[in-house]
This record gives structure tokens, sequence and C-alpha cells, in this order.
């Protein structure tokens, strides 16, 4: 804390020191360039799109006419979502199944991985690459992979002794298929809670494991009580990280059947409503603006964890 | 000892444990490198779980050469690159001014980038994908005369994005370099460009690194960009043309895994020699507060 101020104080010290003396009439234009080139791309190409979106959603528009096509409906995007769109339904309950996964089993599986890899056993790093790999894998190549597994004369088919006609579809069975993508999603999500929660158990003091050891308290004592507490801010990213990648699915679902019977996702019906055969760019702002508002909590808890010392 | 040989009987079964998970993780990833090497009349006959009769290249060659997934790999080649240096550029010029400079925006500035990097990308596809369809390019960039379906555009969009991210980052970094380097810049009469150039990029090369992997891997990952925003199957890059392999080969899976193999490849070399610097840049933000 007493650091950063001063170190909040020592640039205030140089700025107000630097505005008399140092800043040319082509200094100030070269900062001015400087941050100005980059905040207007970043604000051009990303927040006014954002805010159209949000607008959009309270209006109706089929895309084909002009801007001036566009008629202000007030909450009739979102009513109709509710009522007549049946996949609306089915798609945030697979994104709350998706985050309901990712935090109930795959994170906390990850926090166990990272607890025994920080041990450093043999063989340490050859785990650590293993749970890694799907990581570095792109969700494209994620789902060509399962595929070869999950397929109807797939591995697990072959294995079970199906042949095709018999075979379990795996993909195919809506009651199915859903819990089998959640399966291929978490497979990559735990090396990354792995990999952030290693991060935070590295950077814990090593002689307060040493003095809980010799205070001679057990394992499971020392990891609540010593390490699990030190990892708050990992645990604040993690929840923040577990969040918007649960609501950002896309590619898995959209590789395996183009998110449709069964794996119905909200990025995907966005994304449906603007591109598919029916353009209803209302529902798809609409949609997206949902997305959106399920966003905005984990944003707010990034922002303030992130810029509560600076101010 | 008797704790010691509890402790011992412990680790082994954890590295037991540890071993067979780690196998079973890129199981998945060695079954499809198995099936790659493949004849797709081997695995006609017998299936796709069999001892291997045949086992060659024939697939790679077929899928590079014949299918023409160089030409894919080309195109990632031509978006991420430039995506990742003018991200990289821009975001430590942004860093560079928040944090030597002490103006009253800086703050917002920073909450601003910062979470506009994490905003749904459905969130801003809409109107992007509109606009597109109507800015114009000359006709060496797209024949269409519009931004839409170019590499330009989803060049642009990656840069809006992630100059979100590396800006956060960037400045986070820049914080805990200590200010007396700068203030020996400026007793020394430098330009502020001059800081910039010769003070503060080369202090940023390590955070510029583990920077650059992992947004060339996020870059050269991405789907839904590319698939929004390139129409023509031939402009794509590798990560969404595997999508159109899938549809165009799809009877012959085995050149469908070495595509896959293919597309992974590059992200696989990225990682094993900057390891390090990958980690690192996926762990930014977590370990400090």
């Amino acid at each position: 804390m007493s650091n950063s101020t001063k170190v909040a104080e020592a640039t205030g010290r140089k700025a107000r020191r630097g505005r008399k003396n140092a800043f040319t009439s082509k200094d100030r234009a070269v900062i001015a360039g400087l941050v100005g080139g980059p905040t207007l791309l970043h604000i051009v190409f990303v927040w006014l799109p954002a805010i159209a979106t949000i607008l959009l959603s309270f209006c109706q528009w089929d895309g084909i006419g002009g801007i001036n096509n566009i008629t202000w409906v007030g909450f009739k995007n979102f009513t109709q979502i509710w009522t007549l769109y049946a996949d609306f339904k089915v798609a945030l309950r697979n994104n709350v199944l998706w985050l309901l996964v990712f935090g109930l089993i795959a994170t906390p599986l990850g926090v166990i991985l990272a607890y025994y890899i920080d041990k450093n056993l043999k063989g340490t790093k050859f785990y650590q690459t293993a749970f890694y790999m799907p990581l570095i894998l792109s969700l494209a190549v994620t789902g060509i992979v399962w595929d070869y597994i999950f397929r109807v004369n797939g591995l697990v088919n072959s294995l079970l002794g199906k042949d095709t006609t018999h075979a379990i579809a795996f993909f195919g069975d809506p009651h199915k298929n859903i819990w089998v993508v959640l399966g291929i999603a978490s497979w990559r999500h735990i090396g990354y809670m792995m990999l952030l929660y290693l991060a935070g158990m590295k950077s814990v003091d090593p002689s307060l494991r040493e003095a809980s050891a010799i205070d001679g308290a057990g394992e499971w004592y020392t990891f609540r009580k010593v390490i699990f507490p030190s990892l708050r801010p990992v645990n604040v990213i993690v929840v923040v990280v577990t969040i918007i990648e649960a609501l950002r699915a896309f590619d898995l679902v959209y590789i395996i059947n183009r998110g449709k019977n069964g794996l119905q996702v909200l990025a995907v019906a966005v994304y449906e409503n603007i591109l598919g055969e029916s353009a209803r760019i209302g529902w798809g702002a609409a949609l997206a603006t949902i997305l959106f508002l399920l966003c905005l909590g984990p944003i707010m808890v990034y922002l303030y964890q992130n810029f509560k010392r600076i101010d | 000892m008797v704790t010691g040989k509890k402790s011992k009987l412990g680790s082994n079964v954890a590295i037991g444990i540890l071993a067979f998970m780690s196998l079973a993780w890129i199981f998945p990833i060695l079954w499809t490198l198995y099936q790659s090497l493949r004849p797709y009349g081997d695995v006609l006959r017998k299936g796709y779980v069999s001892w291997p009769e045949h086992l060659n290249l024939h697939n790679y060659w077929a899928a590079l050469v014949q299918s023409q997934m160089w030409k894919y790999f080309i195109n990632s080649a031509e978006v991420a690159i430039p995506a990742v240096f003018l991200t990289l550029f821009l975001a430590s010029m942004v860093a560079f001014v928040v944090s030597r400079y002490s103006f009253k925006f800086n703050v917002a500035l920073l909450m601003i980038f910062t979470a506009g990097n994490l905003l749904p990308p459905q969130l801003i596809f809409i109107p992007i994908f509109r606009l597109y369809l109507h800015i114009w390019v000359p006709s060496w960039v797209n024949e269409n005369n519009v931004l839409y379906d170019t590499q330009l555009g989803l060049i642009l969009i990656h840069v809006a994005i992630q100059v979100g991210f590396a800006t956060f980052v960037l400045s986070n970094y820049l914080r805990t370099v200590p200010k007396e380097i700068s203030e020996s810049a400026m007793v020394d009469g430098a330009s502020v460009w001059q800081h910039y150039w010769k003070v503060i990029l080369p202090l940023l090369r390590p955070a510029l690194a583990s920077l650059g992997v992992l947004m060339t891997t996020w870059i050269y990952n991405d789907f839904f960009w590319a698939v929004v925003l390139l129409k023509t199957g031939d402009k794509r890059p590798i990560t969404a043309a595997l999508s159109n392999l899938q549809g165009e080969f799809f009877t012959d899976y085995n050149l469908l895994a070495a595509g896959a193999v293919l597309a992974f490849i590059p992200t696989l070399i990225v990682f094993f020699v900057l390891r390090k610097q990958f980690v690192a840049g996926l762990t930014i933000g977590s370990t400090k507060g």
C-alpha cells in the first residue's frame, strides 16, 4: 500500500515538474498521438459497437433497408425472446450448466492438481505439460480431436462393441451431447485453472508452510489455513475467468453441430439471429445485451480488484 | 519415522495418479496423431480401433499439397503477425503515457481498455458486421471495395480488442519498473518520443515477449471472428478453414486428422520454445492483486 502511494507521489511530482519544464508543444502533440490513436481505435471498434448493440436491442430492424428503417419497440424484443424463442431457454440452461460444471467440478479439480504438482514430485514437468496441452489447442482442433473418440464409429463405441447402427450418439442425442461437450470443455478448463493456481501457490511464502509443518499441522489444515487464504487474488481472477468463459462458449458447439439440437448456447443464438436464415437483428441484439448483462458483474469485480489500489 | 514412510507412500500414490491422468489428458491428441498416420483404406477395412497395417505421412502430403492447406497457413501468418505487432506497439504507447505522466484521465482510460477486452465478442459483432459492409477500401485490398471479407478487417478487430488487454498488462508491468530510469531520461532532455522509443520500449521487452506469445496463440486460434468476418473460404486462416475441410473431406477423416495435427504444430512449437513466457502471460493479473 505505502509503496504504491509513494509511486503515485513520485509520478505526480515528476509530472508537475515535467509540465513546467519539459513539455514543448511538440511533446504535447506526441502524447496526444500516443494515447489518442489507440484509444480512438479501441472506442470506435469496441465501445461504440457495444453501445449500438444495446440500443438496437430496443429496436426492430430487418437489416435489409438502411438505418432509417429502424423502429423503436421498447422491451418487445426481450419479451418475445422469453415467450416465442424456444431456443432461448435451452441456451440459457446450457450456459448455466456450463458455469456450474466449470465452477463446481473443473475448478476444484484444477486446485487439487495444482496442489500436487506444486509438490514437485517426480515427473512434474511432464504432468504440467500434459495439462497445458488443451490450452494451446484451438477449440476448432479440440472439436476434431474429440470427434475421433465419440463419433459413432469412434473409439468409445468401438470399445463397447457397438456397430454404427447400434452406436451411442454422443453428439447426436440431445439429452447426452451437452454433457459430452461439457466434459470436453472441462478438459481444457481444468488445465487453465491448474495453471492459475499453480502460479498462485508458487508465490506463497515458503517459510509460512515450514512454520506450519514444524507446528505439526496436517496437510489439509495447512492448505486451509495457510495456502488457501494467500490465494485470494487468484480466486478472484478464477471466478471472473470462469464466468466469462462459460458465457462466451461458442467455438466448440459451433464446430460440433452449429449449436443446434441440444447444444444451443447464448453466443450461438446471437450469431443465428444475425447471420442465420432469418435476420432478426433486434432479437440478436437483445440476446447479446442479455449476455452482456450477465458478464457485467464479473467485469466490475475484475476492475475493482485491479484498480482499487491505484486510486 | 512413521510419518516419513507414510508420506513416501502418499507421494508414490500421488505420482501414480498424476502420471495416469497426464497420459489420459494427452491421449485424445495422440489418438488423432495415430489416425493421421494411417491410410483411409486401412480404417475402412478394419475400423478406427485396429492395429496399424501401414503408417506413413501420405495424409500430411495430401492435406498440405492436394487440399492446399499451405495457403491457409499463409493466411494465418498474414493475419496474426501484423495484428500482434500492431497491438503491442499501440498498447505500449498508451501504457507508457499512463504510467509515466499523471493525467486525470489515466485510471478511467485504463478501465475502459481493460473492460473493453472483457466484453463478449457477440456484443460488438452486430454493428461491426454492418459497419464492415459499408467501409470503403481500395480495390487492391478487396475487389468488392468493402472492408467485410478482408483480412485487413480481421486484423483491425483483433487489434482493437486485444489492445485493451495488452495496455492493461503493460501498464501494470511498467508500474513495477523504477521511475528513476525515466527521471534520468528527462534530465538528459530527451523528448517524449525518445523517452518512449529509447528508454521504455527496451525496458518492456520481457513483458512484450510474454504478451506476444500469448496473443499469437489467441489470434492464431481464433475461430469466431474469422468465421463471421471472412466469407470467402480461401481467405480464412487455418483454424477457421479446418471447418471447411471438415465439410469438403468428410469421407476421409484421416486426412482431416492430418489437417488438425498440422494446425496444432505451430502453437506447439511456440509453446515448447517459449513455455515460460506463455505461462507468465496467462497468469498475468492473477498473482499480483
